[in-house]
């Protein structure tokens, strides 16, 4: 007779406890996650994965080729060129990295290669700031990523093993990005408990299997990568006959997506007793709320903290924490949100000229509703601005108002700005 | 729908069958070469009619090895090869984008080390060839290039110089030469075309001191395959100045390519030289004759005068231009006497 395997297969006591920051949290999950190449630039607040990621190769504790190139424009390049070749590879980057990654983001995802970065959410300049906001992040969301936002370091390990495993799914085959705060992630220490490597490595499927597809000059099925006995040409021109058709396939690729990170996500609770909500959304307190906050990242944490405050004290408040920002849950959020009164946005990044970029996605998502609930977006944090609970608590008493009256003053807020 | 049937065509791609040990050697006899080699690049691309390019990429390919992986920067050689559905690369080929080929290059010899490592490369050895045009080499992707070449990954990165991006239709680079007419670089009433010097790209990589650094012409195919192949064969970084006359942005005519490339070497303009780790540089071909025979080198007329882009050097009013340009050119080629260790003292 089958016995049922227990949940979690590896229990609390068999998991290697460590005390790490974020990115440490990330380079020993890079480390189990039998990567073939990194290719990574030294920017703050991501440093320290390259960093502790060198000891590992120092210290002949990986297989993994460590290229420190000389930009992360050829970090991307490079992890273009490794992928291709059909290896695993990783970099990680923040702000102005990321920034000058931008060209080869979108070719990364055009050529479906399953690239993971970690980005460590950081402002971008001018003026030079190293402190978090998620403006770096924003900008590379129309590039054919997969967009992943982590409210802590157990979730920032977490979520990078993940990620290979949603970027290498043959339904997928797109790069994964797995965001984490800058500072308030990156380098706060945390306990954090680490399954062993072997059960890692079984998770993963062992070293990256090539997706295989049938090519007809071959006239037989072949692994999708540079090899000789198959020789394939990748990145072609390719014009107005056949564009559009390609990014078709991307548009398909990211709607199975969901379903591949919901899989993911049950995948690795079954083994290590740890998930993030269905692995898309992360709700707390919604159902009979009046009020409910969105929220992408670290700041979920302090939200949580007012919600369960403010509900020992009988106000009808929620929040919900976006962890798949791209692609966008709309069905998804649609059900969480369709029931309150009054939705608070919050966005740690701003669209000069337009909203934060979740209150235009929320917004779309909310349209088919025919009772919509009231919006207002919340801006805050830019540059690492602290957003501490007095501020957050600010901000639902000012919902709540809204929830009263049934009126919006101001669809844009500014929270925590000086005047 | 049923899978079509493989049919044998004068295509044939250049396949190189998993666990075998390759060693293919060094041909320089052109019967041999036909009948025992098959060139990485096909018939059917868009070059244009004249175009060295191809040439260039053909030639190298006869000296390739073995098992090899080619990239190509974006440019004129990248768009004319591959345009979707169709490819000319016999070979598995890869293209990024402009300013990152011999980062993409790091990436995929890197990825052949980590699998050579954990036991999961199915030979015994890849080689990595890229094709960078000037524009991509001299100007947007000199920073790749440079830190793929500190890094020491072992690559052979093959310039094909035109001298101009060509692909966007004839704008200066840092590759074009003083007084050379582009599109940016217009002759008008003031300027007399490019006013500044061609960047000396190969002794950049000589800086570097990467194995093993050379110039080459498809003119002087018999030196060009030797380098390339020990540019394959030298281990880490190495670096291959292909001069690449351009009919449409030099301005001449499409049967011209070949002897403009003998004459920009009869001339000195540009001389075939390699450079050896630890050993120094070496006249190459027809430049060592020049060496040992000064008389056999031609005055600077004779390269510019097959060429439209300098056609207004030769007005009697521009004579001082010339002169400038016969200048530069002895002071270049006196300095090479100098440092290469064959040179008649």
């Amino acid at each position: 007779m089958a016995v049922a395997k227990q949940i979690p297969h590896v229990p609390p006591e068999k998991q290697i406890l460590m005390s790490v920051n974020g990115d440490e949290a990330v380079a020993y999950a890079v480390k189990q996650s039998l990567v073939d190449v990194v290719a990574a630039y030294p920017i703050t607040p991501q440093t320290i994965i390259v960093e502790r990621f060198s000891e590992f190769v120092a210290n002949g504790e990986v297989h993994t080729e460590f290229i420190a190139v000389e930009s992360e424009h050829s970090a991307m390049s490079a992890c273009v060129g490794a992928a291709a070749a059909g290896a695993r590879a990783f970099t990680a980057t923040a702000a102005n990295g990321l920034a000058l990654m931008w060209e080869i983001l979108y070719i990364a995802a055009s050529l479906r290669l399953p690239i993971v970065l970690a980005v460590v959410n950081r402002a971008l300049s001018a003026p030079i700031n190293i402190h978090c906001d998620h403006s770096d992040a924003m900008g590379m969301r129309d590039s054919g990523w997969v967009q992943l936002f982590v409210e802590n370091s157990q979730e920032a390990y977490d979520t990078t093993i993940q990620a290979f495993k949603i970027a290498e799914d043959p339904r997928v085959l797109l790069p994964v990005a797995v965001n984490l705060d800058g500072f308030f992630l990156s380098h706060t220490l945390e306990d954090v408990r680490m399954l062993p490597d072997e059960v890692v490595h079984e998770f993963l499927g062992g070293y990256r299997k090539v997706y295989k597809t049938y090519v007809d000059y071959l006239g037989k099925e072949v692994e999708l990568k540079l090899d000789p006995a198959n020789p394939l040409s990748f990145g072609p021109l390719d014009l107005y006959d056949y564009y559009f058709e390609h990014k078709m396939h991307q548009v398909e690729a990211m709607k199975h997506v969901p379903e591949v990170v919901k899989e993911v996500n049950e995948k690795w609770y079954e083994l290590s007793g740890r998930r993030y909500g269905d692995g898309i959304l992360v709700p707390y307190q919604t159902e009979d709320a009046d009020v409910i906050v969105t929220v992408l990242g670290s700041t979920a944490g302090t939200v949580r903290y007012v919600v369960k405050k403010l509900r020992e004290k009988g106000y009808k408040v929620g929040m919900v924490r976006i962890r798949l920002f791209r692609p966008f849950p709309f069905d998804e959020i649609r059900e969480v949100l369709k029931g309150a009164k009054v939705i608070g946005v919050m966005d740690r990044a701003i669209s000069f000229g337009s909203y934060g970029p979740s209150f235009l996605e929320i917004n779309t998502a909310l349209y088919d509703l025919k009772e919509k609930p009231l919006l207002v977006n919340y801006i805050y944090g830019l540059g690492g601005r602290d957003a501490p609970p007095d501020l957050i608590e600010k901000m639902f008493m000012e919902l709540l108002e809204i929830a009263k009256t049934g009126e919006v003053k101001e669809k844009i807020r500014f929270l925590g700005v000086r005047e | 729908m049923a899978k079509p049937e493989s049919t044998k065509s004068p295509y044939e791609l250049l396949v190189f069958e998993t666990g075998k040990k390759y060693d293919l050697p060094l041909l320089l006899n052109p019967r041999q070469i036909a009948e025992q080699r098959k060139p990485a690049i096909l018939p059917g691309h868009r070059l244009c009619a004249g175009c060295a390019a191809p040439i260039i990429v053909k030639l190298a390919s006869f000296a390739f090895r073995g098992p090899t992986i080619v990239v190509t920067a974006t440019g004129c050689l990248e768009v004319a090869t591959t345009i979707f559905p169709y490819t000319s690369w016999a070979i598995p080929w890869i293209h990024n984008a402009f300013e990152n080929a011999a980062a993409t290059a790091s990436g995929i010899e890197s990825a052949i080390k980590a699998m050579k490592k954990t036991g999961r490369l199915p030979y015994d050895h890849i080689d990595v060839v890229v094709f960078a045009g000037d524009g991509g080499t001299y100007d947007i992707g000199l920073q790749a290039l440079s830190g793929m070449a500190e890094r020491g990954h072992d690559v052979l990165y093959i310039l094909y110089d035109n001298e101009a991006y060509m692909n966007t239709g004839i704008q200066r680079s840092g590759g074009t030469p003083q007084f050379a007419w582009t599109t940016t670089s217009p002759v008008g009433k003031v300027l007399p075309g490019k006013t500044q010097e061609k960047k000396p790209i190969a002794d950049i990589m000589v800086a570097h001191r990467i194995p093993y650094v050379a110039t080459v012409t498809p003119a002087h195919w018999v030196d060009l395959i030797r380098k390339v192949r020990k540019g394959i064969e030298a281990e880490g970084p190495a670096f291959i100045h292909a001069l690449s006359p351009c009919n449409r942005g030099w301005r001449f005519g499409t049967e011209l390519a070949i002897e403009i490339c003998r004459r920009a070497v009869d001339t000195c303009y540009f001389p075939l030289w390699e450079w050896i780790r630890g050993k120094g540089y070496y006249l190459t071909d027809r430049s060592l004759a020049i060496a040992r025979n000064p008389k056999l080198k031609q005055p600077i007329e004779k390269f510019v005068e097959l060429q439209g882009r300098f056609r207004h050097l030769l007005k009697p009013e521009n004579r001082h231009l010339l002169k400038q340009l016969q200048e530069y050119v002895d002071m270049v080629w006196e300095d090479l006497l100098n440092r290469a260790a064959n040179a008649p003292k």
